[in-house]
């Protein structure tokens, strides 16, 4: 478990985090959800020890992050956002490395990585500078687990990853929390919060929301529509322009359209008709992460 | 998709490095006026198309013109017709706001009185006035993009190319970004991007997805959501991905 409280960071003139109070529950998988900028990284150097907080404190597994960092240290994983391994050492160079520091051997712990490391084992005798990025990222995770950690702590795996191997990066993940596993992970991807068993949501260096994803979006407040026609461009503007109190934001395939009061969806669509927009769709729909997101961004006023 | 014409057009398209084929064979051609969603797994040959695409790099073989002009003769031509922005690198960190628009203004020979005309017009539209003598390192990263975004298309290029042009930023601001280039092709211009944000792939006319040096698809969403029978481009990706 890790227990963060009244953190504060600051960079100059920059508030990197603003007090920030919150529990990491033991053997879940917990997704830091938010922006470049939010605090995430930040948050997770705190906990791992490689940086003290300005004020506040971190207990990881009832270890202080600033006196006992030598003792999380030893149960700790850490695979920073940026690949920081080394380029010119091979893939089983950089994993013996990693073992030695921790006292052990690849072979001996070798059962721990395995689901990770079998997929870049064919090419172990290349170099770390060479590889796709992919399979950089396999080799960072399985140099993070070597010494079996008890507490794995992700900064951004998936960022600039593709949707397939960001898939198969989660489903890794989730055998690893089968195993007991601690994981603390961060993601500007929204839609992957759905496969955290809690989120914290993240903007500017504050917390917005801390909960389950389903109790998230349970909670959300406005009447939100799913709205398409043919002209999403002119459409997006023509809703905006509807009614005070609407909010209209482009998702894919459809605008999301929410409303703070229960709304008349057909003088809805007679206005669009009158507008010109013909062939419009208006649909209530089930609010998603991001919806949340932005809903919270806004009313915070930290847009 | 119109009778304005074609402005990317690749026949054959082949990349070699060693024995190693990056390209193998692409064909398709962009349309004018249309936003091109060019997509695929890390590694399936996205960045090495879009180099020789944009002059800098040369084709193993194949025949590809773009705006026109043949990728193996008219590489300086083409570099003055496109604009290219990309996530990892496009603004100076160190200079202004200002600065950053004149310098790259400069280098694409606008004269300094049309510059300062346009940099105005620039700064009023994009509501950043009060930024414009301020270091780009200091301005929060969606403004950074929509910044880039302008200077990219700064000396009216007929197509830009953009890579992965909203990685990291926040949800609103990543809508608001492609509002953004939605005003753009209203203007005519034509969009070739880039994105790992499968939604972001909704708003393209056209998509096409790479995998392993091909492309295995090419069509408009609808069509590929149909032919897939998927419920979104995450899902055609996904399949295509997995195929191969």
């Amino acid at each position: 478990m890790i227990s963060i409280s009244n953190i504060s960071k600051t960079f100059g003139q920059i508030a990197a985090l603003s007090n920030i109070t919150l529990e990491i529950p033991a053997k879940q998988i917990f997704g830091f959800i938010g922006p470049d900028g939010a605090g995430k990284t930040t948050l997770f150097r705190l906990i791992t020890t490689l940086m003290v907080p300005d004020s506040g404190a971190i207990l990881v597994n009832g270890f202080d992050t600033v006196k006992e960092y030598r003792r999380i240290r030893m149960f700790t994983g850490y695979m920073p956002g940026r690949f920081s391994l080394y380029m010119d050492l091979t893939v089983e160079e950089n994993l013996n490395f990693y073992a030695t520091i921790f006292g052990t051997t690849l072979e001996k712990n070798y059962h721990l990585i395995k689901s990770v490391y079998s997929h870049i084992e064919p090419f172990r005798k290349r170099l770390a500078g060479k590889l796709s990025g992919g399979m950089k990222q396999k080799l960072a995770l399985s140099c993070a687990l070597i010494h079996n950690p008890e507490i794995l702590v992700l900064d951004e795996p998936t960022t600039g990853v593709d949707a397939v191997s960001r898939k198969e990066f989660w489903e890794l993940l989730h055998e690893l929390k089968q195993k007991g596993m601690t994981i603390v992970v961060s993601t500007p991807y929204m839609d992957e919060a759905a496969k955290c068993d809690t989120i914290a949501l993240v903007h500017k260096g504050r917390l917005l929301e801390t909960d389950k994803p389903g109790k998230i979006t349970g909670s959300f407040k406005e009447h939100l529509f799913a709205v398409s026609g043919e002209n999403q461009f002119r459409l997006i503007n023509d809703l905006r322009n509807y009614q005070p109190g609407v909010s209209a934001y482009l998702f894919g395939q459809a605008i999301h359209l929410s409303f703070n009061t229960k709304p008349d969806i057909n003088h809805l669509k007679m206005h669009l008709a009158k507008s010109g927009h013909g062939d419009v769709k208006v649909e209530p729909i089930m609010p998603s992460v991001e919806d949340c997101f932005i809903s919270s961004m806004t009313s915070s006023g930290n847009h | 998709m119109n009778s304005a014409g074609k402005i990317i057009e690749v026949k054959d398209m082949v990349k070699k490095f060693g024995q190693f084929v990056a390209n193998d064979h692409l064909t398709f051609d962009v349309y004018r006026g249309e936003i091109f969603g060019f997509l695929g797994a890390n590694g399936a040959g996205k960045t090495t198309a879009i180099k020789i695409l944009c002059g800098l790099s040369l084709p193993t073989s194949g025949e590809i013109k773009v705006a026109g002009y043949d990728v193996y003769t008219g590489r300086e031509q083409i570099k003055t017709r496109i604009g290219y922005m990309s996530q990892k690198f496009s603004l100076y960190e160190d200079l202004t706001v200002k600065e950053n628009i004149r310098y790259y203004a400069g280098i694409y020979g606008l004269p300094r009185r049309e510059i300062n005309i346009k940099t105005k017009t620039l700064l009023e539209r994009l509501n950043i006035c009060n930024i414009a003598n301020t270091l780009v390192r200091e301005i929060p990263l969606g403004w950074k993009q929509k910044l880039a975004f302008s200077v990219a298309v700064f000396h009216d290029p007929e197509l830009v190319f953009l890579d992965e042009p909203t990685g990291g930023v926040d949800p609103i601001a990543r809508r608001q970004f492609w509002e953004l280039i939605y005003e753009a092709t209203g203007h005519g211009i034509t969009v070739f991007v880039t994105t790992h944000y499968m939604d972001e792939a909704e708003y393209c006319h056209r998509v096409s997805i790479m995998s392993e040096g091909k492309i295995s698809a090419l069509d408009t969403p609808e069509n590929l959501k149909k032919q897939y029978h998927a419920n979104d481009i995450n899902e055609v990706f996904v399949k295509i991905a997995r195929n191969n």
